[in-house]
């Protein structure tokens, strides 16, 4: 790329900016909190101007440290780590304040201008361009990182919730002696299918049932793929010697089955829970008995 | 040679397999099983696997094979005590074994029995 700096001159500019920041820092620090202010992306209603001039003096100091270290701006090195932690926590509890990935971003953004007029009135000519494209990349590989940041902890946010919801989603519960019932909400991939299997089978292992009742009241909409997973799912229960009973299908359900021409063979099937836990007592050989 | 043990009680034999099936072993069953039903005009077998870890498609075929082979001599085949790895595994495999019996334990299979040849 012909218009990156040498390697030599970034590390002398590197101390030029560097000295520049340290030396100017109150003048930077007013102009950015007033490229701040200005911005439309200001949000005063999650942070005040208190703090976030002090987090802005913080960050400056890290920066012009980081760049006087005299390293061409490499984010592995020990210096720039110091800046990435630091960055790393403001984005943390921006993003716990409620603020936008852009609204973060911006506050590393903003501190081009005030930076670029600094060189303005310091470099000759030749400099000034290498100093732009200098402040510039560095700027925005910070902004970037800030993206990151966030996007690393939505990313772990959504994990844990699909964590959560495969533990949640797979309740087995006994209902009568030697009668099991498993209500069966969303939708079910391979992932999920073969985990409600498994705790289907441990459960009818553990408990000696010989029905379980597979409940679809909670699943929206059934596709081929999440028919032949119930059908393993009642297979596999067949083959260690329980029956299965599917309940609570919708109309719906039952006219997309018919439609897709799906063939759930000789499975038991039966409109409401209610009613396949009638037919389970049948089964059993137990008869419900009133009072009267 | 090593053997699994057929033990009778009442119309049933009962082969409960505890080692590791091998496929000469599984094979070997099936010839021996084959020759008591006909020795002893049982009604009923009940193959009990639930010491059994792993089954393999080979050894499930057998089993399957055993089941159809006891009926031509006139018994109905209950497998018995399937754990559910093994459950799940020869579902994934596409070996649902449909047709035979299953129940989760020996006093299940033998009630299974009682109402078949009732």
């Amino acid at each position: 790329m012909p218009n990156e700096p040498q390697q030599p001159s970034a590390v002398l500019l590197n101390a030029v900016l560097s000295k520049t920041i340290r030396e100017n820092r109150q003048e930077i620090l007013q102009e950015w909190m007033g490229e701040q202010l200005a911005a439309d992306t200001l949000r005063l209603d999650l942070i005040d101007e208190q703090t976030l001039e002090l987090e802005s003096r913080e960050f400056l100091e890290v920066l012009s440290s980081a760049m006087s270290s005299g390293d061409a701006i490499d984010l592995e090195s020990p210096p720039w780590q110091t800046v990435l932690t630091a960055l790393e926590e403001l984005s943390r509890s921006r993003d716990e304040a409620g603020f936008s990935a852009t609204e973060t971003a911006t506050f590393i953004l903003s501190l081009k201008q005030p930076l670029i007029s600094r060189a303005t009135k310091d470099l000759a000519r030749e400099d000034f361009n290498a100093e732009v494209w200098l402040i510039s990349k560095a700027l925005d590989r910070l902004a970037l990182y800030t993206t990151e940041v966030f996007q690393t902890r939505r990313e772990a946010t959504i994990r844990r919730q699909q964590e959560e919801m495969e533990e949640l989603a797979t309740p087995v519960v006994k209902i009568w002696d030697g009668i099991l019932a498993l209500p069966l909400v969303g939708t079910l991939d391979t992932r999920r299918s073969q985990k409600v299997t498994e705790s289907l089978l441990e459960a009818i292992a553990a408990t000696g049932s010989e029905v379980a009742i597979l409940d679809l009241t909670g699943v929206p909409t059934i596709d081929t793929r999440m028919a032949q997973h119930l059908m393993r799912t009642v297979a596999a229960t067949r083959l260690m010697g329980a029956n299965c009973i599917l309940s609570g299908i919708r109309p719906q359900i039952a006219q997309t089955i018919v439609h897709l021409k799906i063939q759930l063979g000789d499975i038991k099937t039966e409109a409401t829970l209610a009613a396949a836990l009638k037919s389970a007592f049948r089964e059993s050989g137990l008869t419900v008995v009133g009072d009267s | 040679m090593e053997r699994i043990a057929i033990a009778q009680i009442g119309d049933c034999l009962l082969v409960t397999i505890q080692v590791d099936m091998h496929d000469r072993l599984a094979l070997t069953l099936r010839e021996d099983l084959g020759q008591r039903l006909v020795q002893t005009q049982a009604t009923g077998v009940l193959l009990d696997i639930s010491g059994l870890d792993t089954l393999d498609t080979f050894i499930a075929r057998v089993l399957a094979g055993i089941a159809s082979m006891s009926k031509l001599l006139g018994a109905e085949t209950v497998i018995i005590g399937m754990r559910p790895a093994v459950a799940m595994t020869l579902v994934e495999l596409g070996l649902t074994l449909d047709g035979v019996n299953t129940a989760l334990d020996v006093e299940r299979g033998m009630a299974l029995l009682r109402r078949k040849n009732a």
